[in-house]
């Protein structure tokens, strides 16, 4: 032991200690804990939701999802930093927004993306597809927008036949045979790779389809394994096991009205983390905060035998001597 | 004294093997609650090899593989072990006063170990390619935009997050894991609260 070791040890009862037995019977021990748990318990691997299984399974989730990419009225398209100049999801703490001042990284067209860029790719096998997409690239934005709305609210009222989307009659021009173009290419499979992959071969960056699955179907799927944010959300795992249970402070913002109501709600809850972490790493030098655990006591707990051997240690003080009164009694 | 010399100096007056490897301790130390810090070690080495089986297949192996599978879990149960026992530690250091004394920067390399091991964690949950992964990504990329993080640390980019999960935030941690055991043994555990005989008579 250094010099400096025994100096701050002095009056301390030392004891032999093997700290690499000490570590080995850690790993011995844990080692056998964690296959444990891993061979009884296993561990969760809930398949990803696809656009094909949204396509196949619900045909009018996939055609509003799509008219809402290719309208704009789906929250991405108007979303903000990092994706596009919009303005719905913008944060701020107070007058500042980090959000925007980090600028537009990620640019994201949900039409141009998620619709018209795969409807080009069915295009070249899909003449019908072809023709729709030249009459609908040559009409005034006006006029998009009234068949958008038309094919809108005639998916409203359509029914689902088989694997056929019945539409009532409608004025919506070439929207129809190009979502439907869309839900066969989704069908397929085909419509991730298109989304994610142009115009590059290699990819390993699933933004934009999972963006797509978030407008309805995720969200609907993570309620119903009771995954969504007012039910303690990224913090929990599907089934019945542990989830990410260290981030209960940060999933416990937003169950707190004040943060979880304002629209800058993960702005505030990010910031509190931050100021919290940042206390916590500065404990030893902020005043009172330092001194907790000598006012809370817990460490006489911790430290029991040692004082109790400290106590036995102890001079005994020197018994009172019994009064004597000259003549009385002793 | 030019940079390399200085640092031999230090290293030979800091990096003590008799305080490294002690062949006795406090006898305080032998108590359960001395043993969570290693436990966490423990724990992390299985984290660690696991995560280098898992790696060295490729992260879609472990979905069709039954060997890949059980892989999987004792990487999940020891990532499980290690922040319950890192927990547990971060605790008892804490109603022990652990700074005491000097170590300051012990408790905070600590609190760096815990707060990086969370990323590294949360990178690794996103990486599983799975429906867990995508909704946590999707939930979580709009507290990481909203701070202005997301354009850099974009959770929904698979590549990027298992690049930090297997080597940017593991290296981080394992650097921070190494710091935090030197200065342990550099300056030893802290030496219990005096007792209030020992405050009059120091």
């Amino acid at each position: 032991m250094s010099s400096r070791q025994s100096a701050y040890y002095r009056g301390i009862t030392m004891a032999p200690y093997d700290l690499i037995k000490e570590g080995l019977i850690a790993i011995a021990v844990v080692g056998v804990l964690v296959f444990g748990l891993a061979g009884v318990l296993s561990s969760p691997d809930v398949p990803p939701l696809t656009v094909q299984h949204v396509a196949t399974t619900a045909p009018l989730t996939f055609l509003q999802t799509a008219l809402g990419e290719l309208d704009g009225t789906d929250s991405i398209n108007n979303y903000g930093p990092p994706y596009n100049r919009g303005t719905g999801s913008v944060q701020s703490l107070g007058p500042v927004s980090l959000q925007r001042l980090a600028g537009v990284h990620i640019p994201i067209n949900t039409a141009q993306d998620m619709v018209l860029g795969p409807l080009r790719d069915v295009a070249r096998m899909e003449p019908s597809v072809a023709a729709a997409l030249q009459i609908f690239g040559h009409a005034s934005t006006t006029q998009q927008g009234a068949w958008e709305a038309a094919y809108g609210t005639a998916l409203a009222r359509a029914r689902v036949q088989g694997t056929a989307v019945q539409l009532p009659a409608g004025g919506y021009g070439p929207v129809a045979p190009m979502l439907t173009g869309l839900l066969t290419l989704g069908r397929s499979g085909l419509l991730e790779p298109a989304i994610d992959n142009s115009p590059r071969i290699y990819s390993t960056d699933n933004t934009r389809s999972i963006l797509f699955l978030q407008a309805t179907a995720l969200p609907a799927a993570a309620a119903s394994s009771h995954l969504v944010g007012s039910q303690w959300g990224m913090m929990n795992e599907t089934g019945n096991y542990p989830g990410q249970a260290w981030l209960w402070l940060y999933t416990l913002g937003y169950q707190i009205p004040a943060y979880a109501s304002s629209p800058n709600a993960d702005a505030l809850v990010m910031a509190s983390i931050a100021v919290l972490s940042l206390l916590l790493i500065l404990v030893p030098w902020i005043p009172g905060l330092n001194r907790l655990p000598r006012l809370l006591g817990v460490y006489r707990l911790i430290w029991r035998d040692y004082y109790r051997e400290r106590a036995a240690l102890a001079p005994v003080p020197p018994a009172p001597q019994p009064l004597v009164i000259p003549g009385g009694r002793p | 004294m030019n940079l390399t010399t200085a640092l031999r100096q230090r290293l030979r007056r800091d990096v003590v093997l008799d305080d490294m490897l002690p062949d006795e301790l406090p006898a305080y130390v032998h108590s359960y609650v001395y043993l969570f810090g290693i436990a966490t070690i423990a724990s992390l080495v299985f984290v660690i090899l696991s995560g280098i089986v898992l790696a060295a297949a490729g992260p879609t192996w472990w979905h069709v593989s039954s060997v890949g599978h059980f892989l999987n879990s004792v990487h999940f149960w020891s990532v499980q072990t290690f922040f319950f026992f890192l927990v547990l530690h971060l605790w008892t250091t804490f109603f022990q006063g652990a700074w005491r004394d000097g170590r300051g920067a012990t408790w905070a390399v600590g609190m760096l170990c815990f707060l990086i091991g969370i990323g590294t964690a949360f990178t690794g949950y996103i990486s599983q390619q799975n429906f867990d992964a995508q909704w946590i990504a999707e939930q979580g990329k709009d507290a990481m935009n909203a701070i202005g993080i997301g354009a850099f640390f974009n959770v929904l980019d698979f590549g990027q997050m298992y690049g930090f999960h297997i080597v940017i935030l593991p290296v981080i941690v394992s650097a921070l894991v190494g710091l935090h055991l030197l200065l342990v043994r550099r300056l030893g555990v802290v030496r219990p609260y005096p007792t209030q005989a020992e405050e009059v008579n120091p």
